[in-house]
């Protein structure tokens, strides 16, 4: 904390000459603000500066249950970190900003924490609107940016800078089609969140339908904060639609689920992996079962089979989750979870400089995260194939592995 | 597969009816304050929010039956109304509706961010009131709790208007928003009259958020776009008239829902904004406002 308050102090001192109470009453606010939002793990009794780590999140606003598990993920690593004596002797620092989910906090937040707090790599944001809006900063500052956020655009073409951890949208449409594929579907609807992650994947959907096969004969969206999709769901209806598939990342997309029961519509629901929430499933309720989509193994891990390469390592990271926090681990919990190992990997081997750190990562391979095994090239700044996603169906108001699931 | 057009467009309307209802709803909340103060209580939403989030938390956490569930919520909702009044509305001297206005602005946020303090920022849900069996229409399917809102809120227009029609309070109440200043001549307690539509509103913005809340989910986000579009239907429906209100409620779910049937989903909200300007521009009191009356208001 102790880096927070002397910057305060010395706008203190400055305006204090002002002599103007209302401008010191506003300066005490900032105070607050300061330390409110500062956050961070930082240890007095540590003679050297700790390493400082900056962290963009959705913590509040509309998608604030992606950016709190990964906030919360990220404080704990740090906390691991620091007890096990940190890196080279040396504390890290998380400096968590909160985007609120929109692209121009997301900018002033990141431009805080490269020109102000001096950060050496920065993880996430949560969505990929704002991930796009902050990449121009990243790649000017020369700062690693490593994005929790989930739409190819973000790291396609591949910018110097930034990386991803999410599986791509891309390879989540190609799981859903694959899967269609085996179980005969050829002709589908697709109803998308006109949000950045839904805009993101309907032009994965529309783009990967022709050369997979698939004939898209409805392209409906819906608002975030819509509260009933029966009029697209009619319309839908009224073509010759196999399936559905939903694409979005807000509470919203539960009710699409409801609403096809209401309409008694009986073709298949995917989702994207945007449905990855166990919450949404109970949202859901019995409208939920047995629907269809790809997500990373993490949430079906216990059932998982043992053999499975990564199932020690979810468990524990859900394991640890659990305890520190009452509550179930979400995939995007695991994302700021690579993103911040990643990097503390890359500290470890070379320290804290942003040009080393950015290599490093570039050249990390076979790094197995809660995501998938990462393998980063020059060409690739996801590190991930498709085959990270599982195919996951609600079975009695849980995720399990799709049983009849061939692996490509 | 192929379905018709016209049991299409039956199935649009139904929907439309379900998402107007909701707007009608919410819109009513923001007449009552309008009534007796002139003023535009942002605010509204935050009620409709807390009425859902109260009920949540009584019924599925503190297993409180549904039915006192409902009374007991509207009455604590009713409650903070009242004291939000009371802490903020009426310690501000000469106060003109602009800076009311902005106070209840400021309201909301404080409002959003307690509840955000207590219930965390999932998103909540409440089981309908009588199950989720879709009923048929014809071709078309409604939920069982579309009937419970349209029910609900038809008695409670019916009882407001009748109160502000034809009770003493409820006239004082309209008198103090009409002019203020011959409203206190006559002798009617102004600020009384005023604590007393907080009270009223975020009651009614409470009924609000309980029935909508199976439908709709809860989360403590959710009072602003609820408040927006509650709004819309209460300047389209005329302010002040609960009436209008529920019509145009009616009139903007079933333009959106009929823009996202028939043209693309993609633009229903701007259809239905799109038409709200139109009439708007042609008849600025809203439809069932009168002009005169308008008039005589203060801005």
């Amino acid at each position: 904390m102790n880096p927070v308050f002397t910057k305060g102090g010395k706008k203190k001192e400055v305006l204090g000459t002002m002599k103007k109470h209302g401008l010191l009453l506003l300066v005490g606010f900032a105070l607050v603000l300061c330390v409110s939002c500062g956050g961070g793990g930082g240890d007095e009794s540590t003679t050297q500066e700790p390493i400082k780590i900056g962290a963009v999140f959705s913590i509040t606003g509309g998608a604030s249950w992606l950016g709190e598990p990964e906030r919360n993920t990220a404080l704990m690593i740090a906390d691991q970190v620091n007890a096990a004596g940190g890196i080279d002797g040396r504390k890290i620092e998380l400096i968590i900003e909160d985007t609120e989910g929109v692209e121009d906090k997301a900018v002033m937040a990141v431009n805080k924490l490269i020109k102000q707090d001096k950060v050496c790599a920065i993880i996430g944001p949560s969505r990929s609107g704002p991930s796009l809006a902050v990449i121009p900063i990243a790649e000017e500052n020369e700062i690693p940016l490593i994005s929790c956020a989930a739409a190819a655009q973000i790291v396609e073409p591949v910018k110097k800078w930034v990386f991803k951890t999410p599986q791509k949208d891309s390879d989540c449409v190609v799981r859903i089609y694959e899967h269609m594929k085996t179980v005969g579907i050829s002709k589908i609807a697709i109803i998308t969140g006109t949000t950045g992650f839904g805009k993101g994947g309907r032009d994965q959907l529309i783009k990967l339908a022709p050369e997979m096969g698939i004939e898209i004969v409805a392209d409906e969206t819906y608002g975030p904060q819509d509260t009933d999709m029966t009029a697209q769901l009619t319309r839908i209806r009224g073509t010759d639609a196999q399936a559905v598939v939903n694409w979005s990342i807000v509470p919203a997309q539960s009710i699409v689920a409801k609403n096809m029961k209401q309409l008694n519509m009986d073709i298949q629901l995917y989702q994207s992996h945007g449905f990855g929430n166990i919450k949404y499933a109970e949202a859901a309720g019995d409208a939920g079962e047995g629907l269809i989509f790809p997500a990373g193994a993490l949430l079906a891990v216990d059932s998982l089979p043992d053999d499975h390469p990564r199932k020690a390592l979810l468990m524990k990271y859900k394991s640890d989750y659990m305890a520190k926090f009452n509550a179930e681990p979400s995939t995007f919990g695991g994302h700021a979870y690579d993103a911040l190992k990643l990097v503390i990997k890359a500290l470890r081997s070379v320290g804290p400089d942003p040009a080393k750190i950015r290599d490093q990562i570039e050249n990390t391979t076979e790094f197995d995260g809660t995501a998938g095994t990462f393998n980063y090239s020059a060409e690739d700044h996801t590190g991930l194939k498709k085959d990270a996603f599982e195919i996951i169906t609600v079975k009695g108001g849980k995720f399990v592995l799709y049983p009849a699931v061939i692996m490509s | 597969m192929g379905i018709s057009i016209w049991a299409q467009i039956l199935q649009y309307l139904v929907t439309g009816v379900s998402i107007g209802c909701i707007y009608g709803m919410v819109a009513i909340g923001f007449n009552i304050i309008y009534n007796s103060t002139g003023i535009i209580n942002f605010a509204q939403g935050e009620f409709v929010m807390l009425g859902g989030m109260v009920m949540i938390t009584l019924t599925t956490g503190a297993g409180v039956p549904v039915f006192i569930a409902f009374f007991l919520t509207t009455l604590i909702v009713a409650l903070i109304g009242g004291v939000f009044e009371r802490l903020a509305i009426n310690p501000v001297k000469d106060a003109g509706v602009l800076k009311l206005i902005i106070i209840t602005i400021g309201g909301s946020i404080v409002m959003k961010g307690i509840a955000m303090f207590i219930w965390g920022k999932e998103t909540y849900l409440l089981p309908h009131f009588s199950g989720e069996t879709p009923i048929s229409l014809g071709s078309a399917t409604i939920l069982p709790q579309t009937l419970w809102i349209l029910g609900i809120m038809g008695v409670t227009v019916t009882l407001l208007t009748l109160f502000f029609r034809y009770t003493l309070l409820g006239k004082a109440m309209r008198a103090c928003s009409a002019n203020r200043v011959a409203a206190l001549l006559v002798g009617v307690d102004v600020r009384r009259m005023v604590f007393f539509s907080f009270v009223l509103s975020a009651g009614i913005g409470a009924i609000a958020g309980i029935i909508i809340a199976p439908i709709s989910m809860m989360d403590y986000n959710r009072g602003f776009m609820l408040a927006l579009k509650g709004f819309s239907a209460a300047v389209l429906g005329g302010l002040g008239n609960s009436t209008g209100a529920v019509i145009a409620g009616f009139m903007i779910g079933i333009l959106e829902s009929l823009g996202a049937g028939l043209i693309s989903s993609g633009y229903k909200d701007a259809i239905a904004l799109l038409v709200l300007l139109i009439i708007l521009y042609a008849r600025p009191s809203g439809l069932f406002g009168s002009r005169e009356e308008l008039k005589l208001k203060s801005f």
